[in-house]
């Protein structure tokens, strides 16, 4: 590749030729600040003018984010006039809106914030003289996100991740100068929109225009309540995330402390998203061989990213047949606690309040999906992420780092490696992979891992050995990879047999509700903590869980049986977006 | 009220046929669809247009607001753009835009009663030497006074 030498900040530094400025300082050891650029999506819009730098022989200051580097360029990032220009546009940023950071939840993680502090921002001469014009308030009518309108800067970074990443395109710019704001195509709450409550634009947010419905009140109310038994779970990739938000280092596993938090906040009965994950296991890995067996759709496709399935109902509603009926892990627990475990410790279920902590925003718009009721009440009652349990843990003084470590409430509490790795993009084929094998082969793995389906590759094909016969699966994470094998499903093109799409880039680990940041290089730690988490124990197969046996021994009697369809699947409707007419 | 009935639905089709898929036609497929709906572009509308076009509907709505010869609330068979250039100002634009506002009783962004005539402000319309300038749909009008003003309305009454 060609490379150009380029002097910043009087340092010689050789780059790649049509490098930005903003990158290349960074490759010398300079940070130029930016509330925009996002390098991940190759989005460099020059749009907040934070990253302005000062070009010798340009006139005025060049947006170092927009600008390509050329030889001999002398840059300086740092002068009297680059500063001063810099502070009057964070000042200017943050008359643009409300930014009353005591009443933030990203108070202490906000990047404008951050700026103000670092650049010694102490008056603000400009008042709220822009707020008035645009689109003001909140649009909190979605039980998923909260968007505020007032705390927004225009990055555009929400826009860009919906559309690359997800090719959701819920969002985009509407109106222009003063009036522009981020809209859901007119939609006045994004809810009713094209919107699959994902939370990926939370966490490209800089700023704390977007954030989770929070429900943690709704939680500690029900806490207080004599006449409440409160139960959790906990989804598998919160205990390689949690740790973040309590001052500890990427990749931690903090699964026994995260219980004993639980305990001390209050609730009766901690359970682990993990059980079900392997009763997920045993009901799709036999719906699979069923539909391998008896000529059913295929490829099959998993149903636990409830993102995913909004999108599949919305976008792709004539391949829904290919939707395993599983319902996911949360929603099977859900229905579990209330309809099973409920009776068999004698607890009237219209007194259990069920909440899971899940690194998602979109289990919280699952939850109350009309559906999930089979236990005649609403299975899961709330859902918290990632970020709203640090911070509740956090408020009740707990010094996490004390805490012992805690065992799980059986007989919901005992799971598997299977369960713990569906927190990872490709976890869900291998933890069904292990118990397909021996299921139908009837006879030990040679070797646990599935090496082949894991990685970061959006989209990744294998090819699994059955004794002789060969399985054609697929994985994809990120909806935009995911569409990708959807056309090609549409197309008559595809000859997997299992394909597994979690809605969000890394799978769960990745999700929208867990800390912020989230970005390549921290997934890349919390997955290594994941399959960590799965080598640690004991028991790395679904059917080998003593627990899962139980239920099925006690109850359920087999999978695929009419108590678990009662209990443990779904159906699918398809889910146009309706535009009213309200001219 | 424009509705989205069938017939809409074919005529629109052609109109998509017509302009063949490209990012350059948009604006002017869009204007076409624009005359279907009382001048405006309903969001069921451009709803309907994305899933044709593969388009979605997030881009058509910003694109429909951000363009101010585009509206999503219905406007006036005539649409009258007065122009608020410097130019236009200083030749006494204020009076003339007072005197459409009194002559048909409504304020600027505003649609009369009976669905007739929408006043607009512009910015430049380029024929600053014979400012103060207006546009109706896709006539322009210069040197204009309050008289002038009040026969060019009648004339389209």
């Amino acid at each position: 590749m060609e490379k150009v030498t380029i002097t910043i900040d009087g340092q010689k530094v050789e780059v790649p030729a049509g490098t930005r400025v903003l990158d290349a300082a960074a490759i010398a050891g300079i940070k130029i600040p930016t509330l925009c650029a996002y390098s991940a999506l190759d989005y460099y819009p020059g749009a907040c003018r934070v990253c302005i730098v000062q070009v010798e022989g340009m006139r005025g200051l060049q947006a170092s984010c927009a600008l390509p580097v050329r030889d001999g360029m002398v840059i300086s990032t740092r002068s009297k006039e680059v500063i001063e220009a810099r502070k009057t546009v964070i000042e200017l940023l943050l008359s643009s809106g409300v930014h009353d950071c005591n009443t933030c939840p990203r108070n202490n993680n906000c990047e404008l914030q951050t700026l103000a502090e670092m650049y010694n921002i102490r008056t603000n001469p400009y008042g709220n003289a822009l707020v008035n014009k645009r689109e003001k308030g909140k649009d909190d009518a979605g039980p998923a996100l909260v968007r505020d309108y007032d705390r927004c800067i225009l990055c555009g970074r929400c826009v860009q991740t919906c559309a690359v990443v997800q090719t959701v395109n819920a969002i985009d710019f509407a109106d222009r100068g003063y009036k522009a704001h981020i809209s859901a195509a007119g939609f006045p709450n994004i809810v009713d929109s094209y919107c699959i409550n994902c939370g990926q634009c939370i966490l490209a947010c800089p700023v704390g225009a977007l954030y989770e419905k929070e429900d943690v009140d709704n939680v500690i109310d029900a806490i207080n309540d004599p006449e409440k038994i409160v139960v959790v779970q906990t989804a598998p990739a919160t205990r390689i995330s949690l740790g973040e938000e309590l001052d500890m280092p990427y990749g931690s596993i903090v699964t026994g402390k995260m219980v004993a938090a639980l305990r001390r906040l209050g609730f009766k009965y901690v359970f682990d998203t993990d059980f079900s994950a392997d009763l997920t296991i045993i009901e799709e890995g036999h719906e699979l061989i069923h539909r391998i067996q008896n000529g059913g759709t295929l490829p099959m496709i998993t149903s636990c990213s409830p993102g995913w399935i909004r999108f599949c109902e919305t976008f792709y509603p004539d391949l829904l047949d290919h939707l395993s009926t599983c319902k996911s892990p949360q929603q099977m627990m859900g229905a579990v606690i209330k309809a099973y475990w409920a009776k068999k410790v004698g607890i009237d279920p219209s007194k259990i309040v069920s909440v899971s902590i899940m690194p998602c925003t979109a289990k919280k718009y699952e939850c109350q999906r009309p559906e999930m009721r089979s236990s005649g009440y609403q299975d899961v009652d709330y859902v918290l992420t990632t970020r709203e349990l640090g911070r509740w843990i956090r408020q009740a003084g707990i010094d996490f780092s004390k805490l012992p470590e805690e065992h799980y409430d059986d007989p919901l509490g005992e799971s598997s490696g299977a369960g713990v790795i569906f927190g990872a993009t490709g976890g869900v084929m291998e933890a069904a992979l292990r118990t397909v094998y021996e299921v139908i082969l009837n006879k030990p793995l040679p070797k646990i891992e599935f090496e082949s389906v894991r990685g970061e590759q959006g989209v990744r094909e294998a090819v699994i050995d059955l004794d002789g016969k060969e399985v054609k699966v697929a994985i994809a994470h990120g909806l935009g990879n995911a569409r990708k094998l959807l056309d090609k499903i549409r197309a008559g093109e595809c000859d997997y047999t299992f394909i597994e799409i979690m809605t969000c880039p890394g799978g769960c680990l990745g999700g929208g509700g867990q800390p912020i940041p989230t970005n390549t290089e921290i997934r890349a730690k919390r997955t290594e903590a994941i399959y960590r988490a799965d080598e640690g124990l004991p028991i790395r197969k679904s059917h080998e869980n003593p627990s899962i046996k139980k239920i099925y021994e006690d109850y359920f009697e087999k999978p695929l049986s009419e108590k678990s369809h009662h209990l443990l699947h779904t159906h699918y409707t398809p889910r146009p977006v309706i535009v009213p007419n309200d001219n | 009220m424009a509705i989205l009935t069938e017939e809409k639905k074919e005529q629109i089709d052609k109109i998509i046929e017509k302009y063949d898929i490209n990012d350059g036609a948009l604006l002017m497929l869009l204007k076409e669809v624009q005359e279907l709906f009382d001048n405006s572009l309903p969001v069921d509308v451009l709803d309907y247009i994305g899933h044709k076009l593969e388009r979605p509907l997030s881009q058509l709505y910003g694109v429909s607001t951000f363009y101010s010869m585009f509206s999503n609330k219905p406007r006036g068979k005539y649409i009258i753009r007065i122009c608020e250039s410097p130019p236009c100002h200083l030749m006494g634009s204020d009076s003339i835009i007072d005197c459409v506002k009194r002559e048909l009783g409504i304020d600027v962004g505003e649609t009369t009663k009976d669905g007739k005539f929408t006043l607009e402000t512009s910015s430049c319309l380029g024929i600053c030497a014979v400012a103060p300038a207006m546009m109706i749909n896709d006539q322009m009008y210069g040197n204009l006074t309050p008289d002038k003003i009040k026969q060019i309305l009648s004339s389209m009454h």
